[in-house]
């Protein structure tokens, strides 16, 4: 076994100590509606991780992913709850726009990270324009779907194993996955091989985009309601997720799989802590604390690349 | 011969046709007059020293380039002031492996095919991709051991450039009819490239035709069916490569370029003080001397000189008497503070000589501006202006400003007269050996010829080893090709 075993064990390894931890300290989570309760609030966060992926992967970040879930959620529980066809209209609409925010950071070599702090505002107050008030609902199919009670496994562990496994399939797999993970290594490779790298960006924002309009619906689906507010952690959560999965933030090196399993850790140490009864005071600091012990973790794995 | 019999693939037409094919970028004439054309089954050695214009010169013929002026015909049919010239290569088959590694690092051996491959099939196609590279290494580098699924980055040196040469001669739709390889050898050891030097042969034999650009001139010697030497951004000579030996080739490569006969008065009757600096690949200085870093570009120089400089200097405090200054070339990268008026990036090295405790003297700061701006000739009228009020010219001369007014006894220059006109760069010399001549040390690393010329004592460096050292009157530029191109392996 190599590092590169390890490397992509990492993650793996750290879901399986905080599961063993949370099991120990509460034996009635080791059931299928424990389990349920335990990771169905992953599933939005899982997507938005593997949105944050997409932008990592080409050696950009995405700071509006927060407030662009928060808009999404907003518009599933207002507009596509009441008139479908206005509200897909109008998810299709930011995804477009997704799409050209990853074109003009192309083609003007704008920094990402500025760009995106920037949109962020502006989906923030697109949000609270839409629902300016907590409230809304969810459409009948979606709390369906979310809830359903599926045989063996429930949902909570069925769709980040659906999301991790599809999306490995695309950016590992795919011959279009292998191109976008070319810009994040080799951008002057591509161009030079006469491909068109603003047309490969601009398709890794938009689908960023997709993802996170996935997470804001599904996060709708099962909080019922929503609120301009309601997503605001995911900006942070899927970064971490990310390179808690094995991901880079730059060159290109990602992996998807990894990303769900860092996006489930995350959502496990928070639930760890709270059986921990640990003050909420204290929480954030301890998820932080657990988050620099797995990339420390990491590092050492690591330390033999960056030599090279 | 038939002239209308033009068919791809005869051995009639010439892959690709240039005529009187010119490029400059901006006032810098990159390449003019150039006529070339390539026949199926010619592998065509291209020589020449630093900015003699081999990479624009292949960068037309693989279409990232569009000429400023001239025809560029790509087997038969006309593409004149096309920009997809690019494309146009490709479908001809023209195909390039760079000196700089092209590859993509985070994927894997067989998805760095598909880079390449534009349209590849898409079904199934990870298994023929592996198929595809493994049989292209195997056919090029037999018995390479390479696993097409392993990650390129974890791959050593060597074996990325021999997955890149096999990339580039991988079948693929468009069969592979001109390969263009600037400098394949560079990282490979002796066997490796010869392997890749008989394949080159074979291709050439079935009718592939090659481009090879080296500065190893017995591979050259070994491969090539014919040589053409550039200089200047001109084709000087084009010819079978039994009309050359390495004499005439070397010659060939290095028209005059008269000394100047001050320079050969200054020159002469210099003694020099006792030995300042000398490092463990054998580079030495003595006290007043200037030492020339000679030797094509990127061949170990930039390195000597930062960690000479390095050595020399702490990391944490900027010294009162330094022991070394440093000019950069790369001013963007290295130099200039692009914000600042041109008086805070002249005086930026000595704040700390002139001032005394923690406030900067203003009052020094600025006669020390206004002596060099005199001194030196810096061209404005008010030192306040930003620095990017000047040309390029009068920035170098801030730079230059900025390390003589040090009391360091070492000046250590990494090539700083990249773009710099000719006045400026005679006033630049004289200055140089004004400051020489009162007891410092230069250490010079250029790419031009007429500057290591100036030089006292000269350091030939090859693949980052000083392969030779000149002094007085060996310093010609006869002796500094020969020596800058490696010449051990003879003919076969």
């Amino acid at each position: 076994m190599n590092r590169e075993h390890l490397r992509a064990l990492l993650p793996f390894m750290s879901l399986a100590i905080l599961l063993a931890a949370v099991f120990y300290m509460q034996p009635r989570a080791m059931s299928y509606f424990g389990l349920n309760l335990l990771f169905n609030l992953a599933i939005p966060v899982a997507l938005a991780t593997v949105a944050q992926m997409m932008i990592l992967m080409i050696n950009d970040i995405d700071l509006s992913i927060g407030t662009f879930v928060s808009f999404c959620a907003c518009v599933t529980a207002t507009f596509v709850q009441s008139d479908p066809v206005i509200g897909y209209a109008i998810l299709a609409g930011a995804i477009l726009v997704y799409a050209g925010m990853g074109a003009i950071i192309h083609v003007r070599k704008l920094p990402a990270i500025v760009v995106t702090l920037g949109m962020s505002f502006f989906w923030a107050g697109m949000a609270i324009l839409i629902l300016p008030s907590p409230g809304g609902s969810a459409p009948d199919w979606l709390r369906t779907m979310m809830t359903a009670k599926t045989p063996f496994l429930p949902v909570a562990i069925i769709a980040p194993i659906i999301i991790g496994l599809s999306m490995h399939y695309f950016v590992k797999r795919s011959a279009l996955g292998v191109l976008l993970r070319g810009v994040g290594g080799n951008e002057q490779a591509i161009e030079r091989s006469g491909w068109s790298v603003l047309r490969l960006k601009a398709v890794a924002y938009g689908i960023a985009g997709l993802l996170c309009v996935l997470s804001g619906m599904a996060l709708v689906g099962l909080a019922t309601s929503a609120d301009a507010n309601i997503a605001l952690r995911y900006t942070l959560l899927s970064i971490a997720g990310v390179i808690l999965g094995g991901g880079e933030f730059t060159g290109g090196r990602v992996s998807p799989i990894g990303a769900v399993v860092g996006a489930l850790t995350l959502t496990l140490a928070a639930s760890f802590l709270s059986f921990l009864h640990l003050s909420s005071d204290w929480q954030i600091g301890a998820q932080g604390a657990i988050l620099i012990l797995v990339l420390a973790a990491r590092l050492i794995f690591t330390r033999r690349e960056a030599t090279i | 011969m038939i002239q209308n019999k033009k068919v791809i693939g005869t051995h009639e037409v010439p892959i690709i046709t240039l005529a009187e094919v010119a490029v400059s970028f901006g006032a810098v004439k990159a390449l003019s007059d150039v006529d070339f054309r390539i026949m199926p089954g010619e592998c065509v050695g291209v020589v020449g020293h630093n900015g003699a214009g081999k990479s624009t010169f292949v960068n037309v013929i693989n279409g990232r380039l569009s000429p400023t002026s001239g025809i560029v015909n790509y087997a038969g049919d006309n593409a004149q002031a096309d920009f997809r010239n690019a494309d146009r290569a490709r479908t001809v088959g023209i195909r390039s492996v760079f000196q700089e590694l092209s590859l993509c690092p985070n994927l894997t051996v067989l998805e760095n095919l598909r880079i390449p491959y534009r349209n590849m099939p898409l079904k199934n196609w990870r298994k023929e991709a592996g198929q595809v590279v493994k049989k292209s290494l195997d056919e090029i580098f037999p018995g390479n051991g390479i696993n097409p699924y392993s990650v390129v980055a974890d791959l050593p040196i060597a074996e990325r450039q021999m997955v890149e040469i096999a990339i580039a001669f991988s079948q693929r739709d468009i069969d592979a009819r001109l390969v263009i390889l600037d400098e394949p050898t560079s990282s490979l050891d002796g066997s490796i490239a010869e392997q890749l030097l008989s394949y080159i042969k074979r291709f050439c034999e079935e009718g592939g035709s090659i481009i090879f650009i080296s500065h190893m001139l017995g591979e050259i010697f070994d491969v090539a069916t014919r040589i053409v030497v550039m200089k200047d951004g001109r084709i000087i000579d084009d010819n079978l490569v039994s009309k050359f030996s390495r004499d005439t080739l070397v010659d060939a490569m290095g028209h005059v370029v008269p000394d100047t006969p001050e320079i050969q008065v200054a020159k002469k009757n210099r003694s020099f003080g006792e030995e300042v600096l000398r490092m463990e690949n054998g580079l030495s200085a003595r006290k007043g001397e200037i030492i020339g870093l000679a030797g094509l570009a990127g061949h170990g120089q930039a390195e000597v000189l930062a960690a000479c400089t390095l050595a020399r200097s702490s990391d944490w405090l900027a010294s009162r008497n330094p022991q070394v200054v440093f000019v950069a070339g790369d001013r963007a990268r290295d130099g200039l503070m692009p914000l600042w008026s041109i008086m805070r990036n002249l005086s930026l090295q000595t704040l700390v000589e002139f001032s005394r405790g923690f406030w900067i003297n203003r009052i020094k700061e600025a006669s020390l501006a206004d002596r060099w701006h005199s001194k030196i000739g810096i061209k404005t009228d008010n030192l306040m202006n930003p620095i990017l009020s000047l040309s390029g010219g009068n920035q170098q001369k801030v730079l230059f400003s900025r390390a003589l007014a040090s009391s360091a006894p070492i000046v250590v220059m990494d090539d700083p007269m990249r773009g710099v006109d000719v006045g400026t760069k005679m006033e630049v010399y004289r200055m140089i050996r004004s400051e020489a001549e009162k007891g410092r040390t230069f250490l010079w690393y250029s790419t031009e010829t007429d500057e290591i010329l100036e030089c006292d004592r000269v350091f030939v460096f090859r693949e980052g080893e000083i392969v030779s050292e000149l002094t007085g009157d060996e310093i010609t530029e006869d002796n500094l090709l020969r020596t800058s191109f490696a010449m051990q392996e003879s003919i076969q």
